[in-house]
């Protein structure tokens, strides 16, 4: 067993802390108190995070992108993840959905994405079909050589600053054991499209400067040629990535867990009461303790996960039990460094508050732990099942 | 011109550093080592130098244990052509370091080195000037700033009343100061080339050169705590304090 990072694993740490202490942190303020990122703002971000090679690191280095192996996407992200959403999505890691386009799409969607021509995002969910994603109500019905989209997507991330969606509709019904059961389909779809309308979303607690969007399809057709892989095989094109993304979540709350921990330790040795550290307090040291330890329990989990992923064996269940450990991590660990703060926790001259305010949505999206739990006990139990 | 870059592994910048319980000296198990930083700044001119076309190779050489090649690898990786790893496990005081360097120039004829004014660990300050006394090339100390010109250059240089410019002929040893540029951290392509460029390991003895330690040390120990200042009121205030508190007018 060999737990040593390679020297190059440090260095893309190294280097992308420097370049998220340099290029994005200077602006966390600015986004937390406006609520958006300018758009000369975003832009500037992208152009550097090209120069240094960090946009689309995430995908391989024949198409143009960073090349790294899924442990170094990890590092990665834990480092960008230092910052605020809004800033840290400024880096693009375009889906790894897109791997599954034709030669065509290749050219129209996935090198301009690796490039920064153009921003993807993703929709499956909507008001009436959350967890069980399946139940979807849009639908795309064949028309000639055309697809016809109606329907709603909610809880859309970044849709406001996309060039198109990857969107998943119901395409049809097939009978199975256990009932009838939605075939699926992928589409590209292009912002702008006649009958395609981006509305804004909801006011969230987490996330300022980072939007969720309502998509609108209201009789949007769309040609053959815009589906992504096969027809009715949607769900095998997005399984593939699902789990990376899964790892993506935790390696992002690994990040959040390690800066919260910095901010309180740092205060837990300097902020005296009663004339000594509050660190000197079992009630303060004994939360910090627990905090690192949850921590490192989260980062090796996700870690080994990556590990697994890199020597092709990781499954369902360990990217979902990398993702309850480290989002739940997150959820302890950010609000124990508040308590360790006293007052100034929740005050914004600090990243705690902000930190706190984002965790809450790690839990739900991407699937909710829940979910997460249902996904490992599966694993466990259907193998035993008579 | 090829251009020869010494850089030290040392506790990095941002670790509070502490005497190990037996005094022998800091604690170094478990604590983050980074690229000495006025290093980084020698490394990061090279680099420039190289972009405007005036150099065409980038030597690194470090000197120390064999996890300095973690930070030749930084070098490499902020874009150092090849790197020399000459690795000891002894403390190398700075004669040793400046003979080492001066056998490694002789095999490499570099047009110029650049080495950080000082190691931020021991603080010494002596390398460059010692490396320039056993070669007899002409060395600009604490340099903020290199213009380099047809044989010689002309380098800015930090002193205590100010700026002093001078111009040197070349070949030189030239030690950088903080404010000569600010250094790049390595992209990520180059973070992956770097695995794939030269870093050859050397000893010593390999160059004839004898490291054993020529200073002794006692004992290492954490200066003494600074009592606060106070802000006094006025001048008449200051020189009875000095008078009759301080006692030293
Ligand atoms: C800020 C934000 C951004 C998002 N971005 C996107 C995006 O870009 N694209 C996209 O497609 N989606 C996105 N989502 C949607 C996200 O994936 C869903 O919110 C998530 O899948 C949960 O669905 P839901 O919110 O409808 O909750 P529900 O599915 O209604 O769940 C409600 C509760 O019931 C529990 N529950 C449901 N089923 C079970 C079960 N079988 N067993 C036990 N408990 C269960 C859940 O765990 C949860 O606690 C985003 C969501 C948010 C909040
Ligand atoms: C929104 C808001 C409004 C407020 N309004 C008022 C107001 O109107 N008037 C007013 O006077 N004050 C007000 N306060 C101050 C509030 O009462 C203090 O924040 C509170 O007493 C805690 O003090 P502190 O924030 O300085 O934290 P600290 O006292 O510094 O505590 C930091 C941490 O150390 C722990 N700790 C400290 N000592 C020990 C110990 N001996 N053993 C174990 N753990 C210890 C604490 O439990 C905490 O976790 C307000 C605070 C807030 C956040």
């Amino acid at each position: 067993m060999d737990f040593a990072l390679t020297e190059e694993h440090k260095m893309i740490r190294e280097s992308a802390r420097a370049f998220v202490e340099a290029e994005l942190m200077p602006y966390e303020d600015e986004v937390e108190k406006t609520g958006e990122v300018r758009p000369e703002l975003l832009e500037q971000i992208k152009q550097k995070s090209i120069e240094n090679g960090f946009y689309a690191a995430n995908m391989p280095a024949e198409l143009g992108g960073g090349g790294l192996d899924a442990l170094s996407v990890t590092i990665l992200e834990q480092e960008l993840s230092r910052t605020s959403m809004a800033l840290q999505y400024a880096v693009a890691r375009p889906s790894g959905i897109l791997m599954a386009c034709n030669e065509e799409q290749r050219e129209r969607y996935l090198l301009p994405a690796i490039r920064g021509e153009k921003v993807d995002c993703l929709a499956m969910t909507e008001p009436d079909a959350g967890s069980d994603v399946r139940s979807m109500k849009a639908t795309a019905v064949k028309d000639g050589d055309h697809w016809v989209i109606n329907g709603t997507k909610h809880f859309i991330s970044h849709a406001d600053v996309s060039d198109f969606v990857i969107l998943f509709v119901a395409t049809g019904e097939e009978d199975t054991p256990r009932g009838k059961k939605k075939l699926i389909t992928a589409f590209l779809v292009d912002m702008g499209t006649p009958g395609f309308e981006v509305a804004p979303g909801y006011e969230s607690v987490s996330h300022r400067g980072y939007h969720n969007c309502i998509l609108n399809f209201d009789n949007c057709r769309v040609h053959e040629t815009q589906i992504l892989g096969e027809v009715h095989k949607g769900f095998a094109v997005a399984n593939e990535w699902l789990a990376g993304t899964r790892l993506q979540v935790a390696a992002m709350c690994l990040g959040r867990c390690e800066r919260a921990i910095e901010v309180a330790s740092e205060w837990a040795a300097t902020r005296k009461q009663f004339g000594q550290p509050i660190g000197k307090n079992q009630g303060v040291s004994f939360k910090l303790a627990d905090m690192l330890t949850e921590f490192k329990c989260a980062e090796l989990m996700t870690y080994y996960a990556s590990w697994k992923l890199d020597q092709g064996t990781m499954t369902d269940s360990d990217a979902a039990m990398a993702k309850l450990k480290a989002t739940e991590a997150l959820a302890m660990i950010s609000d124990e460094a508040i308590q360790i703060l006293g007052g100034m926790g929740l005050m914004n001259e600090l990243p705690l508050e902000r930190i706190w305010r984002d965790h809450r949505v790690e839990r739900i999206w991407d699937g909710t732990s829940e979910i997460q739990r249902h996904i490992i006990s599966r694993a466990m139990l259907r193998p035993l099942e008579q | 011109m090829k251009v020869l870059v010494p850089v030290k592994r040392v506790v990095d910048y941002n670790v509070k550093v502490r005497v190990k319980a037996d005094q022998s000296g800091v604690e170094t198990a478990n604590v983050k080592m980074s690229m000495n930083p006025f290093d980084e700044i020698a490394v990061e001119e090279a680099i420039r130098m190289k972009e405007a076309g005036k150099a065409d190779e980038i030597v690194a050489v470090s000197i120390g244990a064999a996890q300095a090649q973690e930070t030749l690898r930084t070098a490499l990786a902020m874009g150092a052509d090849r790197a020399i790893l000459i690795e000891t496990d002894e403390l190398v005081e700075p004669l040793a370091v400046a003979k080492l360097l001066k056998a490694v120039m002789d095999e490499e004829n570099p047009g110029i080195v650049l080495l950080g004014k000082q190691a931020i660990d021991d603080d010494s300050n002596q390398t460059a000037q010692m490396l320039g006394a056993l070669t007899g090339w002409p060395q600009a100390t604490f340099v903020s700033n290199i213009e380099l010109g047809d044989g010689s250059l002309e380098a800015t240089r930090e002193v205590d009343s100010g700026l002093e410019t001078i111009k040197v002929n070349m070949p030189a040893v030239v030690s950088v100061d903080l404010r000569l540029n600010e250094p790049r951290y390595a992209s990520l392509p180059n973070i992956m080339k770097a695995k794939k460029k030269p870093l050859d390991t050397k000893s010593a003895a390999d160059y004839g050169v004898d490291v054993t330690p020529r200073l002794k040390t006692i004992k290492v120990a954490e200066p003494e705590a600074r009592s606060g200042g106070v802000i006094v009121g006025s001048v008449a205030e200051l020189v009875d304090k000095l008078k009759n508190e301080a006692k030293v007018l």
